[in-house]
C-alpha cells in the first residue's frame, strides 16, 4: 500500500480523529438532549422510508393499493420459480404434523416448544436455507428486552414498544411480547444461557434506544449467538428432524388452507415435497435486498423468501413499507462496510461526533430518529467524514465508554467488536470508529395475531418475517425477544391445532394460477422471478464470460 | 427539502462497491491468490470470502453472516514462500498476495446428546459424554488454529478439571467454526465439550436473579393485568399522552 497508515487509519482521517480526542473530556458530562415530537418529525424526513422515491403502490394481491419499497415490490409482483406441471405432487417425501421453515431463534423456539408440548420429535422436520442457526438471529449483538425487575413493569414497556413504533403496533400483539418477556428470560436460564449478571446476582440490564428504563439483557455483544447456540444444542439434543441446505421455493395448498411445501436441494437441485398439518414461517428478514442502495447487517439469506410464499398463497402483510436502518453500522474500514456496531455501545457511553469533535445527537433516539440525525448531519450538514472509498460518515467516540465505565469494560462487554476491528489493526479502547446507517431489520411482515396466526389456516409466522409487533419502528432488544415469544407461541398452538386434525390435506399448487392470473391482469411481464433464495455479488467480468456447457 | 432525492441516490452510489459487487475499473491495487491451487487475480482490499465471490465463485457452503458470528466460512491457508499453516474466517480475513486456500465449510463431529436439567454438576458428565478429552497431548494446536483468539487448550485443561466455570468462561466467544476440531490430533471436539461446559455452567453455575423469581409470580398472579387491559383497549390519542408522560429511570 502506498499510503501511509496509522492505527489502522490513513493519515488524514488520523489527523481528523484528533480532533474527537480534544472534545471529549468536554463531551464526557455533556449529551446533547433528546429531540421534542416537533424535532423527531423534522428530523424523519431525512430517513429513507420518507425521503422522496424508491417506493410503489403494489399492483397485485391482498395488500395491493399498499405503499411497498421497490425492491419488495419486484419480489411479490414476481413470477414463480416453477409452474405446476413441473412438479409431482402425487407422494410426500416427508410427512411431519409441524412443518417448520428456518432454524433461526424463531423457528428452533417452535420445534422445541411444540415437542414440549406433546407433538413428537419425529413429527416435527425443521428445514434450512443454509445450516440450521444461519440467521440474523445468530448476529444480534446487543441484547434482549424483558421487563423483570422494580421499578420496570410489562406496562412500561408495552408503552415503550408502542410509541417507538409511533403507535402502529398491534396492542394485542405488544401485549404478548411483553408479558411473555419474564417467562423467555426464565426458559433461557434454565435451559443454561450465560445471561449477564451483576455482582450481586441480577441480571446486568442495559439501556435502549427509546427506552424508559433499563431493561436491556445481553450475553457480552454475543447475544443472538449464544441464545441462539443454547437453543440449537437444545433442539438437537431432542432429536427433532432438521434438514440443511434445502430452502422452500413453494408453499402447498388445498387452495385455501396451507397443507406443505415444495423444498428444493441447494446444492443438487432436486425438489421434494414435504406435507403437514400447520406450517411455521420463520425465515427471517430481508436486509440482502440493500433496500435503497444501502449496505447491510444481515445474514447472506436474509432475501423475503417466506413473506413472497406467504403472499402468494393469500397471507395478508402489515406494515410493509417501513425498513429499519440500525443507526451505527460500519463505514470504515472497507472490508466491513454495514457491519453491526451494537446500540449497546451508545447505551453504555459512545456518542456519535462529528468531522468537528461535536456531538450532534442525543445518543438514544429511537432508530429511525438516530439514523435521520446521522444521514442529516453527512449530507445536509455536511459535517460528515468521507472515507477513501467515497463513504461519509460520523465518529462514534468509543473510547468514551471505558472512560465512563472503568478501564476493562470495553473489554468485557464488547469482545466480538473489539475483535472485528483489531483485525483491521483498529483498538476501539484508543480509537473510534466511523459509522453510518446501515439496513438492519424488517419492522413489517406476514400479520399475525398474539398466537402467531396469520390469516391464513394452517399457516403461523414468527420472527422478523411477522408483522405486527414492531409497528413502523421497532426497538433494540425486541428482535430477539419477539423471535422467541412468537416461536414459542406458534410451537404451542401449532402443537394444539395438528391434534385437532385427522389427516393431512390435499397438496396442490392451485394458489400459483390465481396469483398467475393476477400479474397478468395487472400487465406484469414474466421477467422477474422469486423467491430469490440467495444475492448476487459475484464479480461482472467473470459473469460476463460466464457460458453453461456442463 | 429539494435535494433530498439526491442524498439518497448520493448514498447508494456510495455503496454500488458492497451492494452489487466491485468494478474492475475502480481498483487500484490487485493481488494474486490461488483457490484450492488455481490463481486468480483480485482487488487486494476484499476478504477471502468477497475475493472468491469477485473471481466468479457463487456460495451456498462456506458462507452465512458473512460477518465473523456463524462459524461457516473456516478457511485454510498458506502464504507463498511458508512452510506454516493458517486459518482465518473467510469473511474477516483480507487477501494477501501469494495465498494458497482452502475452505473447510463442514467438520464432521458426533455430538453428545444428553438432558441438560437431569446432569450432574461435576467432571463426571464430561467424561461421560466426552471421554476423549483426557487424551489430550496439551500440544496446543486448537489454540493456534482458532479464528477468535480462544485459548482452547485452557478449556480442554479446565474440562478434564471439572472447573465448568473456566471452561464456560474462556470458550465463550467461540462460534463452532470447527478449525480446532480439524486440527486437534488427539481427536477431540473441542467446541462441543464447551457448549456443554457453558450449558452447564450457565443452569447450575450461575443462580436465577430473586427479581425474575418475583416477577414471574408477578405475572402467575396477574397483577399487571389490568394496566395492560386498559392500554390495550387505549385509543391512540392516550397512547400517545402516555408515551409523552413516561418517567425516564435515574442513570
Amino acid at each position: 500500500m502506498a499510503e501511509k497508515y496509522i492505527d489502522g487509519y490513513p493519515e488524514y482521517m488520523h489527523k481528523l480523529i484528533q480532533k474527537v480526542h480534544q472534545t471529549r473530556a468536554k463531551r464526557k458530562d455533556f449529551v446533547p438532549k433528546a429531540l421534542t415530537p416537533e424535532g423527531r418529525e423534522d428530523v424523519l424526513q431525512f430517513h429513507p422510508d420518507y425521503a422522496k422515491g424508491g417506493k410503489r403502490n403494489l399492483m397485485v394481491g391482498l395488500n395491493k393499493g399498499d405503499i411497498v419499497p421497490d425492491e419488495i415490490a419486484n419480489l411479490l409482483e414476481a413470477y414463480p420459480l416453477i409452474e405446476k406441471g413441473d412438479i409431482d405432487l402425487s407422494k410426500a417425501d416427508y410427512s411431519p404434523e409441524i412443518l417448520i421453515i428456518g432454524g433461526g431463534l424463531a423457528g428452533t423456539s417452535a420445534a422445541i416448544w411444540a415437542n414440549e408440548m406433546g407433538v413428537k420429535a419425529e413429527n416435527i422436520l425443521l428445514t434450512n436455507k443454509l445450516r440450521h442457526g444461519d440467521a440474523n438471529s445468530i448476529m444480534a449483538e446487543g441484547g434482549t428486552q424483558a421487563a423483570d425487575r422494580e421499578p420496570d413493569s410489562p406496562a412500561k414497556h408495552f408503552i415503550d414498544t408502542i410509541g417507538g413504533g409511533h403507535f402502529t403496533n398491534k396492542p394485542d400483539v405488544v401485549r404478548a411480547l411483553v408479558t411473555d418477556a419474564p417467562i423467555i428470560m426464565d426458559w433461557l436460564c434454565e435451559l443454561g444461557a450465560m445471561l449477564d449478571r451483576e455482582e450481586n446476582g441480577e441480571f446486568t440490564e442495559k439501556w435502549g434506544g427509546g427506552t424508559s428504563v433499563r431493561r436491556m439483557h445481553s450475553c457480552k455483544d454475543y447475544t443472538g449467538l449464544e441464545e441462539l447456540r443454547v437453543l440449537k444444542d437444545e433442539f438437537t439434543n431432542r432429536l427433532i428432524p432438521s434438514i440443511e441446505h434445502f430452502p422452500v421455493i413453494e408453499l402447498l395448498t388445498d387452495g385455501n388452507k396451507v397443507t406443505g411445501a415444495v423444498l428444493w436441494n441447494l446444492e443438487t437441485g432436486e425438489y421434494k415435497i414435504v406435507k403437514s398439518k400447520a406450517v411455521i414461517m420463520a425465515t427471517g428478514g430481508f436486509g440482502r435486498l440493500h433496500i435503497r442502495g444501502f449496505p447491510t447487517t444481515n445474514h447472506y439469506g436474509a432475501t423475503y423468501d417466506g413473506v413472497v410464499l406467504a403472499y402468494r398463497a393469500g397471507a395478508k402483510l402489515i406494515d410493509a413499507d417501513t425498513v429499519q436502518y440500525h443507526p451505527t453500522g460500519a463505514a470504515y474500514p472497507v472490508q466491513i462496510i454495514g457491519f453491526l456496531l451494537t446500540e449497546k455501545l451508545r447505551a453504555t457511553g459512545a456518542q456519535p461526533v462529528n468531522k468537528d469533535g461535536e456531538a450532534f445527537v442525543f445518543p438514544l433516539e429511537p432508530r429511525d430518529v438516530e439514523a435521520s440525525a446521522i444521514i442529516k448531519e453527512c449530507y445536509v450538514r455536511e459535517n460528515g467524514v468521507i472515507t477513501p472509498t467515497g463513504l461519509r460518515g460520523v465518529w462514534l467516540d468509543t473510547p468514551l465508554i471505558d472512560l465512563k465505565n472503568g478501564e476493562g469494560f470495553i473489554d468485557k462487554s464488547f469482545p466480538g467488536i473489539k475483535r472485528m476491528y483489531e483485525r483491521f489493526g483498529i483498538d476501539i479502547r484508543k480509537n473510534p470508529v466511523l459509522i453510518f446507517p446501515t439496513l438492519h431489520y424488517q419492522n413489517g411482515g406476514i400479520e399475525i395475531d398474539p398466537w402467531s396466526h396469520t390469516s391464513l389456516e394452517g399457516l403461523y409466522a414468527a420472527g422478523e418475517v411477522a408483522g405486527g409487533i414492531h409497528g413502523k419502528n421497532r426497538l433494540m432488544g425486541n428482535s430477539t425477544l419477539g423471535t422467541m415469544v412468537f416461536g414459542r407461541r406458534a410451537g404451542i398452538d401449532a402443537a394444539k391445532f395438528v391434534q385437532t386434525q385427522k389427516s393431512w390435506g390435499k397438496l396442490t399448487l392451485d394458489h400459483l394460477d390465481v396469483y398467475v392470473q393476477m400479474l397478468k391482469a395487472a400487465n406484469i411481464k414474466p421477467e422477474r422471478r422469486a423467491p430469490i433464495i440467495l444475492p448476487e455479488y459475484r464479480g461482472k467480468a467473470a459473469l460476463a464470460r460466464m457460458i453453461d456447457v456442463f | 427539502m429539494s435535494n433530498e432525492k439526491s442524498v439518497m441516490e448520493r448514498i447508494a452510489e456510495a455503496n454500488k462497491p458492497v451492494t452489487a459487487g466491485v468494478d474492475e475499473k475502480d481498483i487500484k491495487h490487485w493481488v494474486t491468490i490461488r483457490i484450492m491451487g488455481k490463481a486468480y487475480r483480485v482487488p487486494s482490499d476484499l476478504t477471502i470470502l468477497t475475493a472468491m465471490e469477485f473471481a466468479g465463485y457463487r456460495f451456498v457452503r462456506g458462507v452465512g453472516c458473512r460477518q465473523g458470528f456463524c462459524g461457516a466460512c473456516g478457511t485454510v491457508y498458506r502464504k507463498e514462500g511458508e512452510y506454516k499453516l493458517k486459518t482465518g474466517l473467510a469473511c474477516q480475513t483480507r487477501v494477501e498476495d501469494g495465498m494458497y486456500l482452502v475452505q473447510i465449510p463442514f467438520s464432521p463431529a458426533q455430538k453428545a446428546i444428553y438432558d441438560i436439567k437431569k446432569e450432574r454438576y461435576n467432571v463426571s458428565t464430561i467424561l461421560k459424554y466426552y471421554p476423549e478429552v483426557a487424551k489430550c497431548v496439551s500440544c496446543n494446536t486448537c489454540t493456534k488454529a482458532c479464528p477468535q483468539d480462544i485459548e482452547v487448550m485452557d478449556y480442554v485443561q479446565a474440562a478434564l478439571r471439572g472447573n465448568y466455570e473456566k471452561v464456560a468462561e474462556t470458550s465463550f466467544d467461540c462460534i463452532r467454526c470447527g478449525l480446532c476440531a480439524m486440527r486437534c490430533p488427539a481427536e477431540i471436539v473441542q467446541y462441543d465439550i464447551g457448549q456443554l461446559g457453558r450449558r452447564m455452567y450457565g443452569r447450575y453455575g450461575m443462580d436465577k436473579p430473586d427479581h425474575l423469581k418475583i416477577r414471574l409470580k408477578e405475572l402467575e398472579e396477574k397483577k399487571f393485568d389490568p394496566e395492560l387491559d386498559k392500554l390495550e383497549k387505549a385509543t391512540k390519542e392516550e397512547l400517545v399522552k402516555f408515551y409523552a408522560a413516561r418517567e425516564r429511570e435515574k442513570d
